[in-house]
């Protein structure tokens, strides 16, 4: 009796994880077939789900009007430098506050993660005019500066949580066995704080790669990221749902190859500590 | 070598002091073990000696020289943890290999050497796994491994047992007598557990509350506890203890008797009392005997004594075991 409702509840939680799972999935779905469709039948009702005539012609027509690898490069560098950026100031910070903690490293963490509850539009003005001034508009210095500030927090907070799960015991035995300070940090730290860091630094590109508030206000075509060039197709000459949707496309494909490869290491790093 | 000597050591950790100034000698080649109960300070007293912490006041020698400010890795101890803390991403090799490689040892050297250890200490198959594919009895010895190829003045053992069951810690407990009758340097060997104190140490040095309450071989600390907190922490069964009216005939506040110092008979004996519960281990019985204007007793006496709950039987202390101890609980 216990096995047929253990069976009976495993079937219903397979069936439900995977509908809720196909719902999440569906818009992104959605996009790539319509970036398929003709703009005609984009908007077709009712929609057409998968037989209709396919096309790349929204492709040709994406890549006829704007500079997709521009784009894409600049998506690289602002996401993969501003996570590099980071991570070389947040590794030490997290690692100090980790290690050896004071009184006030609870408040310095709260402090820093009160930072991100503070609405970015907040502070658009006195960016956008100090980018003004101080020539950064449309830059890929500037955006990269701001986009590390915006997501320091979280590379901090992250890389905290994974320091404090590396048991001091090790280190205090590295130390018993005659390691230096450099040599504990080479080899006994660093091996064991590399998933923690690889998973940050994923995680951290990702959101930066996707970050389109402050790429859309502060750069116009040079310095654009994807998100920007998503963006240029959404309003001027009326809504091309089809052409939109190629434009997605192209700007997410990367991002969820490279999702796709690391994703054992993303849920590795994010569930790290919580199953030991 | 490996001569360590405490000379008015004290540990405070902010406002708690949890070590107050000790002053301890520990001789070449001994084995000497901390005990006393959870909380006393033991690990803390291992850890200044090993320079894991800094004291708050006194001196540290080790072979007659001052290590108070010298960092753990050139104080040349050894150190097994409770925890193995053995380092997760590196292979059996690599971890008892470690100490080697830090003290800059040829590729050679460091081959024979872990070869060596591993024979010692029968890792030989499993050098090439990593510590969460072993047991908890293999990481102990990977342990041990790592702490022996350095061939360090002393080695800190700190409840290296305590996470192993009950079997397997009586055959580490064995197999470390043994590495110390071959290897001949100074162990110090920290355990909450007096049975494994006083099964390997040369010396024991009882603490409470960051104090030392005794030191000496086991047997005279079973012969002769300087006060009431040995005399209870050190035997099993508990040294039974009785004050009031008959302490007070023998002239003391309270008096210990310990549980196998004691005589049984059906028909006469000095007190008389009732079984209360009888534990039979086959080799031994443990009664608890309710007596009669004492309270309860342990007697421990011989396996097969025929004995059954609610009989009422005699007990009579044998000749000079009786501890006698004053108000303050000091032996007289
Ligand atoms: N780093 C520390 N900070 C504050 N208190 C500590 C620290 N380490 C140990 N203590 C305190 O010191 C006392 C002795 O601890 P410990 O030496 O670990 O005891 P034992 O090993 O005998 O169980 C305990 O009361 C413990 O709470
Ligand atoms: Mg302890």
């Amino acid at each position: 009796m216990a096995r047929a409702i253990s069976t009976r509840r495993k079937v219903t939680f397979t069936i439900l994880g995977w509908t809720i799972g196909f719902l999440i999935f569906f818009p992104v779905l959605w996009t790539v077939l319509t970036s398929f469709k003709t703009e005609g039948t984009a908007i077709a009702t009712p929609p057409q789900f998968l037989f209709f005539d396919w096309t790349m012609e929204n492709y040709v027509a994406v890549q006829n009007r704007s500079n997709y690898m521009r784009h894409m490069s600049n998506s690289i560098v602002i996401s993969v430098g501003s996570t590099l950026i980071g991570l070389l100031v947040a590794i030490p910070a997290a690692w100090a506050m980790a290690f050896s903690p004071t009184k006030r490293t609870k408040d310095v963490l709260l402090w820093m993660l009160s930072t991100k509850m503070l609405p970015a539009v907040g502070v658009l003005v006195p960016i956008y005019l100090i980018f003004r001034d101080w020539s950064l508009l449309d830059g890929l210095a500037g955006l990269t500066a701001v986009l590390t500030l915006i997501n320091l927090p979280i590379i901090v907070w992250m890389l905290y949580t994974y320091f404090r799960e590396i048991p001091g015991e090790i280190l205090e035995a590295a130390r018993m066995d005659g390691a230096s300070l450099a040599k504990e940090i080479v080899y006994v730290l660093t091996p064991m704080a590399v998933p923690g860091i690889a998973s940050t630094m994923l995680l951290n590109i990702i959101l930066a790669w996707n970050e389109a508030f402050w790429s859309l206000n502060l750069t116009a075509s040079r310095a654009a990221p994807l998100t920007a060039f998503i963006a240029a197709y959404s309003s001027p000459e009326g809504l091309f749902w089809a052409k939109l949707s190629a434009a997605s496309t192209l700007a997410i494909a990367p991002i969820l190859v490279l999702g796709w490869f690391a994703q054992r290491q993303l849920v590795r790093g994010l569930t790290f500590g919580a199953v030991k | 070598m490996g001569s360590i000597r405490l000379e008015n050591v004290s540990k405070s950790f902010g406002e708690a002091q949890v070590i107050s100034a000790l002053d301890l000698d520990i001789e070449d080649g001994a084995f000497v073990v901390f005990v006393g109960p959870s909380g006393c300070g033991k690990s803390t007293l291992l850890r200044l000696i090993a320079g894991l912490e800094d004291v708050s006041g006194g001196r540290i020698l080790i072979d007659g020289k001052d290590v108070t400010t010298t960092p753990p890795a050139r104080r040349r101890l050894a150190m097994v943890f409770q925890s193995y803390a053995l380092y997760p991403h590196m292979s059996v090799r690599g971890n008892i290999a470690f100490p080697l490689k830090m003290a800059g040892a040829g590729r050679e050297e460091i081959e024979r050497k872990v070869k060596d250890a591993a024979r010692i200490l029968n890792l030989e198959e499993y050098l090439d796994r990593k510590p969460r594919q072993l047991s908890g009895g293999q990481r102990q010895r990977v342990a041990i491994g790592r702490a022996i190829v350095r061939e360090p003045t002393a080695f800190l053992f700190d409840e290296p047992l305590s996470n192993l069951d009950a079997a397997l810690r009586v055959a580490m407990r064995l197999e470390i007598t043994q590495l110390h009758q071959k290897l001949k340097r100074t162990m110090i060997y920290v355990t909450h557990d007096q049975v494994e104190a006083m099964t390997m140490a040369d010396k024991i040095v009882v603490l409470n509350g960051g104090r030392i309450e005794q030191v000496g071989s086991p047997l005279e600390l079973y012969r002769n506890p300087r006060n009431l907190f040995v005399a209870g922490f050190i035997g099993s069964p508990r040294m039974n203890f009785i004050d009031g009216a008959e302490a007070k005939k023998l002239g003391a506040a309270t008096i210990g008797i310990r549980p196998e110092h004691l005589r049984l008979s059906a028909t006469e004996g000095l007190w008389k009392g009732r079984v209360d519960v009888a534990e039979h281990l086959g080799s031994d019985t443990f009664l608890h005997i309710e007596m009669d204007g004492i309270g309860p007793l342990t007697a421990r006496i011989g396996g097969e004594f025929p004995v059954r709950v609610g009989d009422t039987v005699h007990v009579t202390p044998e000749d000079g075991k009786i501890h006698r101890f004053d108000e303050k609980g000091l032996a007289l």
